[in-house]
Formats: structure tokens, sequence, C-alpha cells
């Protein structure tokens, strides 16, 4: 099972490289991919120091191009595509039917792996981005079942990779539009969710309030931890009631699946936070390394060490994680 | 813009997109019963948000499909969304392989079992580019349904690109689809398991409204999905509509007042009253008010303008 880690920078990427990742993924500094923050990713020159340092270790390095281009756009995408072919990556991670179309009939030599912002919850769908594009692997969005997941893996023709630990999307990825429709951009378009040019953090008698596009997202009272305010995590009033009304500020962590997403079949493991810091992305790796290798020695003895769990719990958001959808009764 | 009034343009036909609120059987049958009459073009029919909404079984959409049919609709039928279990891929078969009539493909899912044949494809597909539509066009997409987050710019492009042949739908008047999960938040504010949901979001035909803690009406949960509480209308926005080529312009349901809205869209589609007036009468009729930000590539909850000149 691959270990599969997030790299926001050149710092992330070896921080992964060197806590045991067996590939990392990154984007170019644009709004190509789904991480378009500013300070993020990688300039072209950047990108080929990172490859080589990856490469030197037998580190695998994937780049992700996950947005959706529109017309008047499409050639910019058409150029990443072609500089991360030229640098030779080992896969691309894209998400739009174009790019896809263009990458695999321009690079056929290229592998493609389907992002979970392309959407695929079901081996339907998956059959016709391997029979279209050749897809090699899809990640698939947070929003199925354990058994749901074994499923699909049963009836897939390309491999399938999950996410196992960072911030949790609560929507099926690459159908939410929740943020542009507060902001005006939205991971499909701009490549953020909530974006931070659109927060504002206004003090008040009581507290503090978080906005997103002038919407209140959070009321904090005064000496209350202050989150970021992405729109799903808010707290609203439905019926009277006033909760955590679509999620929780939780992250998933599937640590205590890895036994049941080896038996599925899943053959690699995603690591969400290309916009975390290099020592989370160290941590996690690191964490998430050890628990892999501790279950190859031992598969049917396996469980999470409490170390590792406070560790992941250090670094999640809201301090408190989640199985998420994986575990049926969160739906 | 008096050159536009000289021009011949071709009319977008109307069409009634499926009802995404679980309504009791009684109600979705009197409504397309009254819909057999009004006028409008087309009618897409079926679930397309939670397979565990039972109240009308296959036999009974497609009786619906045909007593349409007979009353001169085009009718189309719709897929769902989020497909996730093996029973619903199996639903989905049996809808794609009707033999009878067209299907909206909800999902790439559907589109890979329609392969071969004519479909749709509609709004939560991500159509983003001409590129993708193209492919699309080779499967045997004959229509597109623009996603509802992208804006007049883009339909511009897109309308320019087309393949050939291919008719472009939009979404003109509804609550926005936001979002699909496998959380069914509906459920959740009822404090009730997924699984024995109890049918719960049938009290809420036109979804349960979520407020900011400053009473902003901002959301409107509707079981899986998420929706805008406020309403797009994209009538004041007909004469540009026009003149980008659109085929189609898509009412999705409301639990109350529909006869009306179609009226208001018919009236200004012939000509018999102006759009701007309209949208003013159709106000009134929504459940919180209207919004059409994505229309001007701004945020979607954005009211920007009441109308292009016509």
């Amino acid at each position: 099972m691959e270990l599969v880690c997030p790299a926001g920078n050149l710092p992330s990427l070896k921080a992964a490289v060197d806590n045991g990742a067996n590939a990392v993924y990154f984007g170019f500094r644009d709004d190509t991919n789904a991480r378009h923050f500013a300070g993020l990713n990688f300039t072209p020159e950047k990108m080929a120091d990172g490859i080589r340092y990856a490469r030197r270790k037998g580190v695998r390095v994937f780049v992700a191009l996950n947005t959706y281009p529109r017309p008047d756009g499409f050639a910019r995408w058409q150029q990443a595509v072609d500089r991360a072919a030229g640098l030779g990556v080992d896969a691309l991670i894209a998400a739009d039917i174009g790019v896809l179309d263009y990458a695999s009939s321009r690079h056929p030599e290229l592998a493609l792996h389907l992002s979970v912002q392309g959407s695929a919850t079901n081996y339907e769908a998956l059959r016709f981005y391997q029979r279209h594009f050749g897809v090699r692997r899809a990640v698939l969005p947070r929003v199925l079942s354990m058994s749901q997941v074994r499923h699909v893996i049963e009836q897939s023709p390309v491999e399938i990779e999950v996410f196992a630990f960072g911030s949790l999307c609560v929507m099926v990825e690459g159908r939410c539009i929740l943020s542009s429709y507060a902001t005006g951009r939205s991971p499909n378009t701009y490549g953020a969710c909530s974006p931070a040019s659109h927060v504002e953090w206004i003090e008040t008698p009581s507290g503090l309030d978080t906005r997103l596009g002038g919407v209140l997202i959070q009321r904090h009272p005064k000496g209350e931890q202050v989150g970021y305010p992405t729109l799903c995590k808010g707290t609203f009033c439905v019926d009277g009631h006033r909760y955590h009304a679509i999620e929780d500020p939780v992250s998933l962590n599937a640590m205590a699946l890895l036994p049941e997403l080896d038996a599925a079949g899943v053959r690699a493991v995603k690591i969400e936070g290309r916009q975390r810091s290099p020592v989370y992305v160290g941590q996690v790796t690191r964490v998430w390394r050890e628990a892999i290798d501790a279950y190859r020695r031992d598969p049917t003895g396996f469980v999470p060490r409490p170390d590792w769990t406070a560790a992941l719990g250090k670094v999640s958001e809201g301090a408190q994680t989640t199985l998420g959808a994986y575990h049926r009764p969160w739906q | 813009m008096t050159d536009h009034a000289m021009r011949p343009v071709r009319q977008p036909r109307l069409a009634i997109g499926p009802i995404s609120y679980y309504w009791p059987r009684e109600q979705v049958l009197t409504f397309y019963r009254e819909l057999a009459a009004a006028p409008v073009d087309i009618v897409y029919l079926g679930e397309t948000i939670c397979s565990k909404r039972k109240q009308l079984r296959q036999e009974d959409w497609l009786a619906l499909a045909e007593e349409l049919a007979t009353a001169g609709k085009e009718v189309v039928l719709s897929t769902l969304s989020l497909l996730e279990a093996e029973s619903e891929l199996k639903r989905l078969r049996a809808i794609c392989d009707n033999g009878r009539f067209l299907v909206e493909a909800n999902d790439i899912g559907a589109v890979q079992l329609l392969a071969g044949r004519p479909f749709v494809v509609g709004h939560s597909v991500n159509t983003y580019n001409e590129r993708t539509l193209a492919v699309l066009a080779r499967e045997g997409c004959q229509r597109w349904v623009l996603p509802v987050e992208l804006g007049q710019e883009t339909l511009a492009q897109m309308q320019r690109l087309r393949p050939a042949g291919m008719e472009t739908e939009v979404f003109a008047y509804g609550r926005l689809p936001l979002a699909y999960s496998a959380r069914c938040f509906t459920a959740r504010a009822r404090n009730l398991p997924k699984d024995d949901c109890q049918d719960c979001c049938i009290d809420y035909p036109d979804g349960l409204v979520l407020q900011t803690q400053d009473d902003n009406r901002f959301l409107a949960l509707n079981g899986i999905q998420t929706q805008s509480a406020r309403t797009l209308n994209l009538l004041p926005q007909l004469a540009r509509l026009r003149d980008l080529g659109v085929d189609i312009l898509r009412i999705s349901p409301q639990s109350t007042h529909m006869s009306a809205i179609i009226e208001r869209f018919h009236q200004a589609l012939i000509g018999a009253l102006d759009p701007c007036s309209a949208a003013a009468d159709l106000a009134a009729l929504m459940p919180t008010g209207p919004c059409d930000g994505y229309w001007h590539e701004a945020a979607g909850m954005a009211l920007e303008a009441t109308a292009t000149p016509t």
C-alpha cells in the first residue's frame, strides 16, 4: 500500500520524503490545481528541484492539475499538462474530462490518475475514465462507506486510492459550489474553497465573528479558539436549533481501518494537507509510515498505537478526528 | 439593441426540471396532471436526489411519462446525481434501457451506460469547456445543461465552440443545487440516523432552510443535497439568453405557485410580458427571494442586475 503525501512547497516535499512517503503530490503555482493559495505551490524550477530530491530517495511524484478550465483558460491547462509531462512526473492527477482528453492524446506515455475532484463514486464512472483516457488510478471521494469502497474496488478497472487522513470534505468533491455561492470562487473554477481573500475576522463586544463573503460562518465567544471559517464547518440555525448543521470541525483519520482498506484492495492511502506546514507533513507522514510498516509486520494484530493517535490528534482540525463516511453512522 | 428585434431569433423552449424534493405521491401526480396542460415543451421526470424516496416507483414514473407524452410534451427521464450503492446502479440501468424516452445523465456513471445512444447531460456533470463537451458529444450527448456556477461569459464562449447539433439548456429558475453528500442533512437536523431517516424530508416540500446566526436565510437542506435558500431567476436576462442562442430554459419546481411561474416565463417568451416586470412578480412567489450572481460571474447568492436592455 502506497503512502501518498502532500507537498505545498519544497520544505514540505522534503519532510514527506524524509519521513517515509512512497509518493508526493504537488501543484503549479496557479489556479490549475485545487490548492491555489497564496505563497503555496511550485514554480517549474522548484518543481524540478523537488522531483530530483524525491527521485534520489526512490519516491514517486504526482502533479495535481485538478481544477476545471473554462474555454478561455484551456490553453493554460494544456501548457501545465505539457510542463508536467516534460518534467517526467510519475503521474498527472486530473479531474476535467477535457484536460484528461488532451493529456491522453498528446502524452500517451503519461500515467493519469483521476482526481478526487473528478467525483467518481461508482465503478461505471471509473469505466468511463479508463475506457476514454486509460486512467490507471482513481482517488475516491470521501463519501463512500467501507463496504461501498470494497464493492467499487471489486468491480473497478483501475487501481484505487483513498483519503486516509486530513481535512474532511463532507460533500462529493468536484460537485460542491458552496464556496462560490458565497464568494464567486470555488475549488472547480478557482482552485480554492472558502478563499482567504473573502474571509473577514470581526471583533465584536462578545468576541470574534468570522465571515466568508460577508456570510457569518462562526461566532466565537471571547477566549474561544478561533478556527478558519470553512463554509461547511460553520455554526448555523435550522428549525430553531443552533449547531454544526453540515459538519463539525473535525479531521478524517482512517488509521483504524488500515487492515480493512488493505483487505479491500486499496492500493494507496492519501494524506490531505498541501496547505499545511512542513511540520504537519513531516509528523503525519512519519506516523502513517510507522503504522503501515507495523501493519505489514503483523497484519492480524494491528491496532493504532495511542501515541500515533495522540500525535495525529494534535495536528487535526478542531483536535478531533472521525472515520467520516467510511463509518456508516457518520452519514 | 434595436438590431436584436429585427433579426429572427429562435425562441428558447421551456423545460420543467425534475422535482428535487420529496413530495407525497398525490402532490406529484397532481403537479404533473396540471403540467400536462401548461405551456411548457419539455418535462424531466424522476428522482435525482435520494434512492430511499419511494413514493413513486419506476412504473409510476413511466406511466406519467406516457401521459405527458400523450399531452404533447417531450419527456426526459432524469437520473440520480450521486451513485453509490449497487441497487442505485441497477435502477439506473433500467432507466437507461427504457427504450422509449430520452435520458438525462447526472453522473458520469450514467454517461458510461448511455454511451452510443442519444442522451442529455445534466448540470451536475462538470461540463466546463468545449473539449469536455466534444467528448460527451462523441458518446451521444445531444443536449447539455450549463453547470450552475458558470456565468454568461463562459456560456458565450461555449456557444461559439459547441459541437454542431448540440442543444444548450440553462437552469433559469429555482433554488440552486450547490452540493451533494453521503450525509443526509435533513436527518441530521432531526437527529435521526440516515439509515433510519423516517423519510423526514417529506416534511419540507421546498427544503429546510439553514440560517446564519444573524438570521440570514442562506441555504436549503434537501436530504443529501444542499441548495441555495435564494431562488435563481434568469428571466430578466431573456434578451441575452436569446442572443446567445440558448435552446432551452429550465424551471426547477417549487411546491407552490408553479402555474404562475410558468405563466410568467411563457408570457415573457411570447413577448406579451416585459421580463423585468415579470421578475418583480416572480420575486414575490419565491420562498426566500431572488439571486443571479453566478450569471454575472459573481458570488452565486448576489443579486446583481434586474435586466439586460431589450
